[in-house]
């Protein structure tokens, strides 16, 4: 391991909680519908985040508690039955109905595995329920995938066929990309998790090899090893570096000959870097601090520093999982300053008095950090982007270049704002 | 438990949220779990607020639970204070930590600061956001002049004449998030001065404490937004005897009808009446020939309850509207929206749910929409022209040009952004002479071709579902043939209208005689 260094930090925090990653869960699976329970800050939480007014019907919504509902938890449940009743006649298309818990559904205790063990029973055949909790006093943004994936696991069948399984929420086109590839290096039999449709779910046993796409996921990962799944450690296919080490680790657990990979992933390689050439103009040398927010903050800073020659001055995580991100971490420069948690006061003076080029935060702080002049690239557009991949290089060095760019256009000073 | 979807309105803290951004050296600390920081982006996002909103928000975890989470509170109250130096404190909680039972405010209290303290118990599983705003904006004004209730006297609305100086008043209620605020208070004010009145305080928007403990420095207050403001209008009433006004001035009548209150209470003579009238352009361009074509267009109108009762008005007294629909989320407002409608001979539309607006929106069959963003979204998927008049914000409800709702600048901005989006005067004349030429065949009528295809799917869509009803009713070839030739901006009222008739008439198949017929019946 390189001579990174750790820090920790706690107090109040700048985040979302696990409920947003609700936004890109059910585009993924389309024939699912994520439920939350929980108070009117969820669902207000919930339709800030996501532009929700463009849709007809959403496919997911807040069954929001009343001071009725607190009264009495027997209460809660029979209220929860009913809206769950009211939402399958309207909804007959839905074939996953996943029970979200909340921050107030977990204090109350609301036993929503239950609710969910009995619903399973009358709706047999029909929707499948299962639940997870995404409350932000026990996860951060990106953790509700991690959630959601592992109550996904108990329904997943067994089998010991041998197969590659992506895991982690990928944009289709990427996931695309990412089977052609593999299918060239002459592994064939590849899944995803979670799938296109909720009802398809891989099977997993002893001849599964996981690969993730994403580092936010390490309850699934637990329960993957549990059921018998073999863990491949890689680095996260972000940036070329990232993503030729995850091709290479993937080729060795198939026992596939190295220079097969380099082989079919070189011509990518040369053209990606050729397409980098201009985003790292604009990077090199330039001074990056990165708050914490969506957890892809280190591979992220791997990237901008090995391939953009960006400086790191300080590297937030909301948490930090050592064993899930060792091979990232040692791909990353010495004397790396991460710190994990947040003190969001102490860490915005540390970002004043370093005077960053860069700051990746989270959109309720761009404004305010960039009208006192300090450039912001906002970290939710890291999870909505095609990202990953080498072809996908460019784009991601693109999303903290144009910032950039942008401010070399326009005239440089402070602006009056209110 | 409510099942939403969507929603209008906010929790409470929100709206004590909107209050604390507004205003200056005020800090909150809210005792809430991370995720609750989302609020802050409805500040620095959709107000492009350079400033982030004063809230330290406490970020208790689950495994603080188990500890002490009072001690949580009482470090963040400890070091937001050291750290913002504000000069009023307000202390509260979000959904989750009502739960739990700190008690922040108590907490806080007992901590020897020598600053006021508001305390807020806003309760989060019954109220929404602009309850939440007006009652923060209430205990404020409370906490920082209940010490002067016994030592002043009533404040007569007439104290200027013996001051010997121009009337002064308040104007209370505009804060960030509501709608297009920014620019109603420099119009209210511009109109103000004109008359010879001055502002004492604007609160909460741009005020500080400082500013709440003068309030009593003006003879009245503007009521600007009752739905933040005339809680703490009316105790400023009953402990000060300050007056407050009713009106809300958009449109040009309740303008006029705002000076004219304003004048009244402070028993200041209106020399101007008649000028009045021609400070906004709204009057003469309704007049002009090219608006004819606005005489009873159909409007169906959803949003807060102070901007849907306005736009009531304007549209039936102002611009020959004629009101198919009026509804309101505030519940607050429900009383007084309900007896608007009634004037107006419709039914009063009072929901959270934007799905049953949508409903109603499509039973109305209007010809123009004046909603929310939420209705804006829904009258285009119906092919329905509309404008926004009321919150909930969106991004380009805060345009980068001045454009006030209220006044007579309000006005002129309410008659453009109202008309623009139904087709031009002329246009609509032109199409309707020309509306056989094949030109004007389906799909080509308007530059939006969209707005056409869009009609089409919902007759195609009705009509599969009409053979299935239990009414039988079938549309011949002739009768759809005619149908067709109607323009596009009524067809959906035409072909209500003849299945009614149809029914009535116990006619099973309609033709283009039937359509006729209707006509006939119905005119």
């Amino acid at each position: 391991m390189s001579k990174v260094e750790f820090n920790k930090e706690t107090g109040p925090r700048e985040v979302f909680c696990g409920l947003t990653s609700i936004v890109w869960l059910h585009r993924r699976m389309p024939d699912a519908f994520f439920l939350v329970v929980g108070s009117r800050t969820c669902a207000h939480l919930i339709q800030s985040a996501a532009g929700v007014m463009i849709f007809a019907e959403p496919r997911f919504g807040t069954a929001i508690l009343e001071e009725k509902d607190l009264a009495g938890l027997a209460d809660a449940h029979e209220e929860l039955d009913r809206v769950v009743n009211d939402l399958i006649a309207r909804r007959p298309e839905i074939k996953t109905l996943f029970l979200v818990g909340s921050c107030p559904s977990e204090v109350i205790k609301l036993d929503l595995a239950t609710v969910a063990e009995k619903l399973n029973k009358r709706f047999l055949g029909q929707v499948r329920f299962v639940n997870y909790s995404g409350s932000g006093i026990e996860t951060t943004f990106t953790q509700g995938e991690d959630g959601a994936l592992k109550a996904l696991i108990p329904l997943m069948e067994s089998s010991n066929e041998e197969k590659l399984l992506l895991v982690g929420t990928l944009a289709n086109n990427v996931e695309d990309r990412f089977k052609k590839i593999f299918r060239n290096l002459g592994i064939s039999n590849i899944e995803s998790f979670p799938p296109r449709q909720s009802t398809e779910l891989p099977k997993i046993g002893k001849n599964t090899k996981v690969l993730l796409t994403q580092p936010y996921l390490s309850d699934t990962v637990r329960d993957l090893k549990h059921r018998g799944c073999e863990m491949i450690s890689a680095p996260f296919p972000l940036g070329i570096e990232g993503s030729t080490e995850w091709f290479l680790a993937a080729a060795k657990a198939f026992k596939i000959n190295e220079l097969k990979v380099h082989e079919i992933i070189s011509p990518l390689i040369s053209r990606s870097k050729l397409a980098l050439e201009s985003h790292k103009e604009i990077l090199k040398g330039k001074r990056l601090f990165l708050l914490p927010e969506s957890q892809l903050e280190i591979s992220l800073a791997r990237f901008l520093h090995n391939e953009c020659e960006m400086d790191l001055i300080e590297v937030g995580t909301p948490y930090l999982n050592k064993d899930l991100m060792k091979e990232e971490i040692n791909l990353l420069p010495d004397n790396t300053k991460i710190v994990e948690g947040q003190h969001v006061e102490k860490q915005l003076d540390r970002v004043r008095e370093s005077n960053p080029d860069l700051v990746v935060c989270g959109m309720g702080l761009a404004n305010p950090l960039e009208a006192e002049g300090i450039s912001t690239k906002w970290s939710i557009e890291m999870v909505f982007s095609p990202i990953h991949g080498i072809d996908q290089a460019a784009d991601l060095a693109g999303l903290f270049s144009k910032p950039l760019r942008r401010n070399q256009i326009l005239t440089k000073k402070t602006l009056v704002t209110n | 438990m409510e099942l939403t979807l969507w929603t209008y309105e906010g929790p409470p803290h929100v709206g004590a949220m909107r209050i604390a951004s507004s205003m200056k050296d005020l800090h909150y600390v809210l005792h809430a779990p991370q995720g609750d920081t989302y609020a802050d982006l409805l500040f620095t996002m959709i107000e492009r607020r350079g400033q982030r909103p004063p809230v330290t928000y406490t970020t208790f975890q689950a495994r603080d639970l188990g500890g002490d989470t009072a001690e949580l509170v009482k470090k963040n109250i400890k070091e937001a204070v050291e750290r913002f130096k504000p000069k009023t404190l307000l202390v509260g909680e979000s959904c989750t930590a009502e739960l739990i039972q700190d008690q922040p405010g108590a907490l806080a209290k007992g901590m020897g600061f020598d600053m006021p303290i508001v305390n807020l118990e806003l309760p989060a599983y019954s109220k929404k956001e602009n309850w939440g705003a007006s009652e923060t904006f209430y205990q404020l004004t409370r906490t920082l002049l209940k010490e002067k209730v016994s030592s002043s006297e009533k404040i007569s609305p007439l104290r200027w004449k013996e001051l010997g100086r121009r009337p002064k008043v308040n104007i209370l209620g505009p804060s960030l998030l509501g709608f297009r605020c920014r620019d109603d208070v420099i119009e209210i004010q511009r109109i103000l001065s004109e008359q010879g009145i001055d502002t004492n305080v604007v609160a909460p928007l741009g005020a500080s404490p400082d500013d709440i403990e003068r309030l009593i420095d003006a003879e009245i207050n503007i009521c600007l937004y009752p739905e933040i403001a005339e809680a703490s209008c009316e105790w400023l009433k009953r402990n000060f005897g300050m007056e407050y006004t009713n009106t809300i001035p958009i449109g040009i009548k309740n303008t006029i009808e705002f000076i004219s209150e304003v004048h009244n209470k402070l028993d200041l003579p209106l020399t101007n009446k008649e000028e009045l009238e021609n400070k906004s352009k709204l009057p003469w361009y309704s007049k002009s020939v090219d608006s004819n074509y606005l005489t009873g267009k159909r409007v169906f109108i959803f949003g807060d309850g102070t901007h849907a009762i306005a736009a009531a008005k304007i549209a039936k007294e102002e611009l020959g509207f004629e009101v198919v629909g009026l509804g309101t989320y505030s519940r607050e407002m429900a009383r007084q929206v309900r007896a608007t409608a009634k004037d107006l001979n419709v039914e009063a539309l009072i929901t959270n749910n934007y799905l049953e607006v949508e409903d109603a929106m499509k039973k109305a069959a209007p010809e123009l929409v004046l909603g929310t963003q939420m209705e804006r979204h829904s009258a285009k998927r119906l092919g329905i022209p509309c404008s926004v008049i009321s919150t909930p914000m969106h991004v380009q409800d805060v345009p980068a040009r001045y454009s006030p709702q209220m006044g007579w600048e309000g006005a002129n901005v309410i008659f453009d952004d109202w008309v623009h989006p139904l087709m031009m005067g002329l246009e609509e004349h032109l199409i309707d002479m020309f509306k056989h030429d094949f030109e004007f065949v389906d799909g080509h009528q308007s530059h939006l071709g969209h707005t056409a295809t869009n009609t089409n799917n919902i007759l195609n869509s009705d009509e599969k579902k009409e053979k299935n009803s239990k009414e039988g009713i079938i549309w011949t070839e002739s009768g759809r043939a005619e149908l067709t030739k109607v323009p596009f901006f009524v067809r959906g009222k035409v072909k209500t209208n003849t299945e009614k008739y149809a029914i009535l008439r116990g006619i099973p198949e309609i033709s283009d005689e039937t359509l006729y017929d209707a006509k006939a019946y119905f005119s």
